[in-house]
Parts: structure tokens; C-alpha cells; sequence
């Protein structure tokens, strides 16, 4: 017994000791980030990792073009200058755009930052005959920017860009496509002699022209990013002395981080843990995403849903401040696949609320009651990235929808299937004879928010429109969108094709994220905006 | 002894071969699309297409098997999908610090769990045996990740003694065996001893049991040997079989625990399979597989022959 109060006092002493350099390292104004990746998203331009990596490893190292104005939290984020000051479709060739280029930009490296630098940066994701091609970097690149085939030097602060068809979304598709130092990767090059040694030298040591610099790395442990002072733009010129970004996939393992002070700030907490975190005086903070938890609905021949007022019923019958309760609070309420602040809007006549009676009403209207309810089977995953509490909220549907005549069945996969499922469509037998897929989307850009789910030219297997939703009339309003070029005539005529979407409902729209982070108290100056992103480079701590 | 190693070597390469097929069949037979990682599944077809070829996706599957292999044996396993980088350097980093995390474990999980052991064996049945066997019981049943989140929230979240993840305030490539770096390792250290004490001190009850009732023994102390040379005796009848097992138990640490590595962010083998195979990024799963099972083979035939070493009958 007398040694076991030894021991303990040994440890004690021992682990208390231990803890200081844990607490001593929180002192500086080094910013540490617990990310849900299991690895630190690529350094070399192109993140992986979806869009954790843009936000990580992208937005920080790099600039491009077009960015996300990620400065208000109570608007929608829209697409503001960046490396671009200015740009026009050429009004003779509509697949012609001209971008005026700032003149102060340096890389890390010190090279200039010009016309060249953007064509070298096209050629890499497009130019198979490149010497700097990387088929890596294709894949997450090219699928952002379906349409952008070639980039051309005019002069040194001009470039011109071309598509294979009229794109108005052209510019929104560009904040994807991070400018890295061409003449850095050319001394990785003359170093290494090979272009994948030299694109992994580059990924250990790159170079940008983000508000930071990398300084130290260590491949799937952690990055340090230290402040790149000459920054061209003041108000992300970096307060802090550097980050530190952790993998840390595991939930649990990223709450017991933050709590013990090895990190200042984890991305999405452990639900069941945030009352803690918040116990222990840390601060949450959340906003809705440009993100969509939807059922999307089959329209194939002999689908439930083709009858409209059975998707309207489905949309009205359930109560989603109920489910917001049932995630802790994060969670948007939809009102269709962009929120009314949002310049898509488009005043829909079709008001997604929670009204049971008029629910039922359709539902009778329709043919069905609580004796004849109507079989739907929804195809979802236990997990996967963005599906937020899939199991939980779909049995929530489940039941509530029962009070509207429906029989829900739920056709549980694993979530890799399911997401390959989602290209084969409603009529392929992966589908499992399944009336609706669960599978979450973001909402950032026009054609994966909408176009891809309404357009005829988009149906299984070119892209996701896995119900085979589309007819003539929303072929004209994606074409309509496509080719008006000025901003706010493409928000508007993009804002008509949202509110059809909605009036039609070839969803129904349960929730959006509100990608939860905790962080310490230290942390200042954060705006969470409406986005997928943060921006960093304005935070401070005390 | 020299003709068995070699003969035991010689047995190894089927297997090693074996186990290149299975490990590449594997891999392939499993769902979903190997260029996942790099590839969003809204990609266009045409997209798709020239991904898949541009990394020889379109090949057979004998032709890639033969590529990967022919590769393999020069040392090169390719390069992760996902990140880029060689996956030989990968795993070999991997392998390291998992290998520092199992040696740690398995020295602890010997230690106590031959301590629990030779005293249960040698207290059968008494309240002694009753408490050791308890503990041997404990660390075989209960779920190691469990425990690594309960050691978690009390060490690390509540009281702050040890650091939650990681290996090294500055990551695993600046480790040093100080107290500073230690401390990252005392958690998952003691997580991933637990089955092998547990199963080290079953093993070990048994055999000292079933050697203390041999007539040999009774012998021993009619000749009036003392009770310590007695002990010697039962280490050296006991020693081939629990050095088979902690063999065993060693190889299966050093594949590294998907769930205590993960738990604890420490960046080792176990970690590194979990990433690929979310990632389904089939050359750095194939590479850290075939890796780890020719440890596991080299670690059975490193045990074979010390077994036989200490007891030649094993030879015949």
C-alpha cells in the first residue's frame, strides 16, 4: 500500500514535470490546428483532402485569381479579386476571357509573380506535353474547372484564358487553381532531373505567394507555417508568429488535444463533446455552409417521387429545429440549396417549412393514408465525409415521415460505395432498387450546387444527376446562366434556375452543416464565415 | 544449426511469395476506385479515363502484378497516389516509429505479464493466482482502444500529465529519448501492452503449472535444490514456449494497431494502413502490407531458430 502512494507520487511528480514544455509551448503566438485529415493536405498548389485542404493548404501557401471573401460571417461568400484586379469575357469569342494581373506580387522564392507564372500553372493540371505536368494535381484540379482548356500571355500582367464552350462560371471555378512558383519547381527540376521528384521536392519545400510560407514538415505529423511579411495584401498580412497544423482524424483524440492544450483549435469536435469543450472555456464557432444533407430523388420510371405533390409532403412533413436539436444545435435549416442571403436565391414560390397538415393533405390528395402509406427506400452510408450523423438523422426521417404515410426503408452501405453509386444512377442495380441516395454536396459553385442536378446533359454516368432529373426547361435556365457573363445578371439568371430547383423539388432538403470548430480563448480576430473556408491571416492571439 | 536456418530461409521465399499475391489480389478485389484520392468522383468520364491510364490503371491485373513485383524486388514500391512521395520511405518512416512503440510495449507487456504469470503458476489457485490471473484477464478482454480513450481523458484532457497524440513536440522525425519525447509514449506504450501481458501471462501460468507438477521437478527438490535453482529450471522449460509467443506478439505489434495508433495520432504502420485504405491508395496500402508481413516472416523465422537454439529436440 505504502509503495502504491510512492508510486503515485513518483508519477505525479514525474508527469508534472513533464506537462511544463505542453503548457510552455502555448505561450507563443504559434497557432495550432487539429484537422480532421489523416495527413497533412498536398503542399505542392493542388491540395487534396477535399476542401480541408484548400482551406489548410491552399488558401494559406497560395493565392489565386479569383478568392472567397471570407470577411463577413451574416452574408453569403462570394467571389472577390485576388491575384486577378480585373476581368472580361472578349465579347467576339465568349470562350475568351482577359485577366489583368497585379504587378506586386512576389512568390516566396522572391521571383515575380506575372502572366507567365499563370500559364505555367494552367499547363500543369492541362498540358500533357508540359515538362511540369503532374497527372496528380489533375484530377482535383480539372474537375473543379470542367470547361478551362488553355491560358495564353498577352502581356506581362495580362492573360487570356480560354474554355471549350461559353462559362460564366469560369471565375468561381478559378479560386481552385493556386499559382505556385514556376521558377522554384525549376530549380526542383534542375536538382532532381525528373518532374515527380521534382513536384515531391517542391511539395517538401514550396513556394506561393500566400500570406504564409512553409518552414518545417513532416509528412503526415505536422506542417509549420511561418508569416510571410511581405504579404501583398495588408489586411491578410499575418499577426501571428506561425501555425502548426496537426492530423488528428480521430474526434476524440482532437477534443482530448484541445483540452489538454497540445492545440488551440480543432475542427469538428465530437458533437457529444462539445458541452465540455464549451464547460472548459473554449469557444465554438459555427455558421450554415454552402453545404446540402439531402435526400436526392429518383424520377426514373415507376419512382414515388414523380408525382410532385409527394415531394412536397416530403419536404413539409418533418420538423427540422427538431433535428437541429438532436445535432447539439449545428445545423442549418434549408430552405432549398442556397440560404435567402445568398445572390442564387431567387425568391422560390415553394416555402420549405415544417407544416404537417399541409403535408398530410398532399399525401391524401396524392392517394395515400396511414392504411395505404407509400414505400421509399433511401440509399445512405453509416459515415463519410460531409454526411454529417447519417444513421441518426435518416432514422429521425424515418419516423417523422410515418406521420405523412410514408414507409421508409434505409438501405445502409458503406460510404466509398455509395458515393461510386451516385455516378451510376437511380436505374443502375447498384442502386438496389433504392427510390432516393443520401449523399451530401457543396454548394460553393453554380454547376456542382445545381447544374449538375438538373441538366439532361448530366445524367449517369457523365455526372451526378442520379435521379435523371432535367427537361427542356431547366436545360434553357443552366444555358441561360452559363452564357450571361456580367455578375449579377449570371447571379440573377442563376437565381431563376433556384428557384425552378426548389419549386420542383427534386430533393428534399433537410439540413446544412455548420462545421463546428472549437477554439482557445487566445485565438482572436476569427470570422466564421458563411464558406467551407476560414481565412487565418487575420487571427491573432493574446 | 546451420543447415536448419538455412533450410528455414530457403522455406521463407514461397511465402514471401504468397504473400506478394494475396497482398496484391487483395487490394485489387476490394470496391471502390483506386484513383479516389485524387480523383472526385464527379469527375467527368474522360477525365477519369486519362487518369486511369496515365497511372497504368488500365493495365491486366497479371501485367500490373508482374510491374509491381519486378519493382518490389529492386526495393521501389512505387509512389502513394494520394501524397506523391515513395512508399518505401513512407512505410520505412512508419515502420520506425511503430517499431519503437512495439519494442516499448512488448517490453512492458514480457515484463509484467511473465511477472503475473510465474506468480499465478507458482500460487496455483490461491488468492495470489486469483489476482494475477484477474489482471491477465483484464489486459486479454478488454478493449485496447477503450482504454487508450480512458487513459486519454484522464491523463491527458483532465489532468494534463501526458500529451493526447503525437510523437514529439516536433514531430516524429526530430524524436529524442528524452523525457519530453517519452512522454508522448507513455500512453499508447502501456494501451498496446495490455494484450500481450495478458496473453504472456496466460501462457506462462499454464506452462509453470504444468512444469512445477512434472516429476522432474519433484526430483529436483528431493535432491535438495534450492528453490531459486528450482525457478532456473522452470524459466529454461518455459522459456521456448513464451519466447514463441511474445515472436508472435511482436509481429502483431509491429503491424502496428489501427486503433491505438489512431486514437493517439502516433504516425506508424497502423496509422499509415488507415490512411491508405480510406484513401484507397492501393500502392501505399500494397507496399506497407507486403512490408509488414515480411517482418512478420523474418520475425517467426528469427523465433524458429532461437527456439531451436534453446531447446535442439524442435530441430528433429
Amino acid at each position: 500500500m505504502a509503495l502504491s502512494r510512492y508510486t503515485f507520487a513518483a508519477a505525479f511528480g514525474a508527469a508534472s514535470v513533464l506537462s511544463v514544455p505542453v503548457a510552455a509551448l502555448a505561450q507563443d503566438k504559434i497557432l495550432r490546428i487539429g484537422m480532421t485529415a489523416a495527413d497533412i493536405p498536398r503542399t505542392l498548389g493542388q491540395p487534396d483532402q477535399g476542401f480541408e485542404g484548400n482551406r489548410f493548404t491552399g488558401m494559406t501557401i497560395y493565392d489565386s485569381l479569383t478568392a472567397w471573401d471570407l470577411s463577413k460571417e451574416d452574408e453569403a461568400s462570394v467571389v472577390i479579386a485576388s491575384l486577378a484586379t480585373d476581368w472580361g469575357v472578349d465579347p467576339e469569342d465568349t470562350t475568351k476571357w482577359i485577366f489583368t494581373l497585379r504587378d506586386d506580387v512576389t512568390f516566396h522564392d522572391g521571383t515575380p509573380f506575372n502572366a507567365e507564372a499563370v500559364v505555367w500553372n494552367v499547363q500543369k493540371v492541362l498540358d500533357e506535353d508540359a515538362p511540369h505536368f503532374d497527372a496528380s494535381q489533375v484530377g482535383v484540379t480539372a474537375s473543379r474547372m470542367p470547361t478551362l482548356r488553355s491560358a495564353r500571355v498577352i502581356d506581362e500582367f495580362t492573360v487570356e484564358l480560354t474554355t471549350s464552350e461559353p462559362d460564366s462560371f469560369l471565375p468561381i471555378n478559378l479560386t481552385n487553381l493556386f499559382m505556385a512558383s514556376p521558377s522554384h519547381w525549376q530549380a526542383k527540376f534542375d536538382e532532381t532531373g525528373d518532374a515527380e521528384s521534382a513536384w515531391a521536392a517542391f511539395a517538401a519545400d514550396p513556394s506561393g505567394s500566400g500570406p504564409f510560407r512553409v518552414t518545417g514538415f513532416v509528412p503526415r505529423e505536422r506542417l509549420e507555417l511561418a508569416p510571410n511579411t511581405d504579404y501583398w495584401n495588408p489586411d491578410r498580412t499575418p499577426k501571428l508568429d506561425g501555425v502548426v497544423l496537426v492530423p488528428l482524424p480521430e474526434a476524440n483524440a482532437r477534443t482530448a488535444a484541445l483540452l489538454s492544450g497540445q492545440v488551440d483549435w480543432i475542427e469538428a469536435p465530437a458533437p457529444d463533446a462539445i458541452p465540455q469543450i464549451e464547460s472548459r472555456g473554449f469557444n465554438i464557432y459555427a455558421n450554415p455552409q454552402p453545404h446540402v444533407w439531402p435526400w436526392q430523388l429518383s424520377f426514373a420510371e415507376g419512382s414515388p417521387w414523380l408525382d410532385i405533390r409527394v415531394r412536397h409532403a416530403a419536404n413539409l412533413c418533418f420538423d427540422r429545429e427538431e433535428l437541429q436539436i438532436l445535432l447539439g444545435g449545428y445545423m442549418g435549416l434549408p430552405k432549398g440549396t442556397v440560404d435567402p442571403t445568398h445572390p442564387w436565391w431567387g425568391n422560390p414560390d415553394f416555402d420549405i417549412r415544417y407544416d404537417l397538415d399541409e403535408a398530410q393533405r398532399l399525401m391524401s390528395e396524392a392517394g395515400f393514408s396511414a392504411e395505404n402509406p407509400l414505400a421509399v427506400k433511401v440509399q445512405t452510408s453509416a459515415s463519410g465525409s460531409g454526411q454529417m450523423q447519417p444513421i441518426p438523422m435518416n432514422e429521425y426521417l424515418q419516423q417523422a415521415l410515418r406521420d405523412c404515410y410514408f414507409d421508409v426503408e434505409l438501405d445502409v452501405i458503406e460510404w466509398n460505395t455509395l458515393f461510386t453509386n451516385w455516378r451510376r444512377g437511380a436505374t443502375d442495380e447498384s442502386a438496389n432498387g433504392a427510390h432516393a441516395i443520401n449523399v451530401t454536396f457543396a454548394t460553393m459553385d453554380p454547376f456542382f450546387a445545381m447544374v449538375r442536378f438538373s441538366s439532361t446533359g448530366t445524367f449517369p454516368p457523365v455526372s451526378n444527376n442520379w435521379g435523371y432529373f432535367g427537361n427542356d426547361e431547366f436545360d434553357a435556365l443552366i444555358a441561360d446562366a452559363r452564357t450571361t457573363f456580367e455578375d449579377d445578371a449570371r447571379d440573377a439568371a442563376l437565381g431563376r434556375l433556384h428557384k425552378r430547383l426548389v419549386e420542383e423539388a427534386p430533393f428534399v432538403w433537410v439540413a446544412h452543416d455548420a462545421g463546428p470548430r472549437a477554439m482557445s480563448t487566445r485565438v482572436t480576430g476569427v470570422v466564421q464565415p458563411k464558406s467551407w473556408f476560414i481565412d487565418i491571416a487575420p487571427m491573432d492571439m493574446d | 544449426m546451420f543447415g536448419y536456418t538455412l533450410r528455414r530461409i530457403i522455406y521463407t521465399a514461397p511465402v514471401l511469395l504468397g504473400v506478394a499475391v494475396v497482398c496484391f489480389a487483395l487490394v485489387h478485389i476490394s470496391p471502390g476506385d483506386p484513383l479516389i484520392s485524387i480523383l472526385p468522383a464527379d469527375a467527368s468520364v474522360d477525365l477519369q479515363n486519362r487518369l486511369r491510364t496515365l497511372y497504368g490503371f488500365d493495365r491486366s491485373y497479371p501485367e500490373q502484378f508482374i510491374l509491381w513485383l519486378g519493382r518490389a524486388l529492386q526495393g521501389d514500391l512505387g509512389t502513394s497516389i494520394a501524397t506523391g512521395r515513395p512508399v518505401t520511405t513512407e512505410v520505412m518512416r512508419a515502420v520506425a516509429n511503430t517499431l519503437m512503440l512495439a519494442a516499448v510495449a512488448t517490453f512492458i507487456g514480457f515484463v509484467l505479464g511473465c511477472f503475473f504469470g510465474f506468480v499465478a503458476g507458482y500460487f496455483s489457485n490461491s488468492p495470489l493466482d486469483k489476482a494475477a490471473s484477474a489482471a491477465a484477464v483484464f489486459g486479454v478482454s478488454v478493449p485496447h482502444y477503450w482504454l487508450g480513450m480512458v487513459l486519454v481523458i484522464i491523463f491527458s484532457a483532465q489532468l494534463g500529465w501526458f500529451p493526447a497524440a503525437g510523437a514529439g513536440p516536433g514531430g516524429s522525425s526530430q524524436w529524442k529519448f528524452d523525457m519530453e519525447h517519452l512522454s508522448y509514449m507513455v500512453l499508447p506504450a502501456l494501451t498496446m501492452s495490455v494484450i500481450p501481458m495478458g496473453i504472456i501471462a496466460r501462457t506462462v501460468r499454464a506452462l509453470v503449472a504444468e512444469i512445477l507438477a512434472q516429476e522432474f521437478v519433484i526430483g529436483l527438490r528431493a535432491r535438495g535444490l534450492s528453490e531459486l535453482g528450482v525457478f532456473l529450471h522452470v524459466v529454461k522449460n518455459a522459456a521456448p514456449t513464451a519466447l514463441a509467443v511474445m515472436g508472435v506478439q511482436l509481429g502483431y505489434l509491429l503491424g502496428g494497431s489501427i486503433l491505438i495508433e489512431t486514437v493517439f495520432s502516433w504516425p506508424g504502420t497502423g496509422m499509415l494502413l488507415n490512411s491508405a485504405i480510406f484513401q484507397r491508395d492501393l500502392p501505399l496500402l500494397q507496399g506497407t502490407i507486403l512490408v509488414l508481413a515480411m517482418f512478420f516472416v523474418v520475425l517467426n523465422l528469427a523465433v524458429d531458430v532461437l527456439q531451436s537454439a534453446l531447446d535442439p529436440r524442435i530441430k528433429r
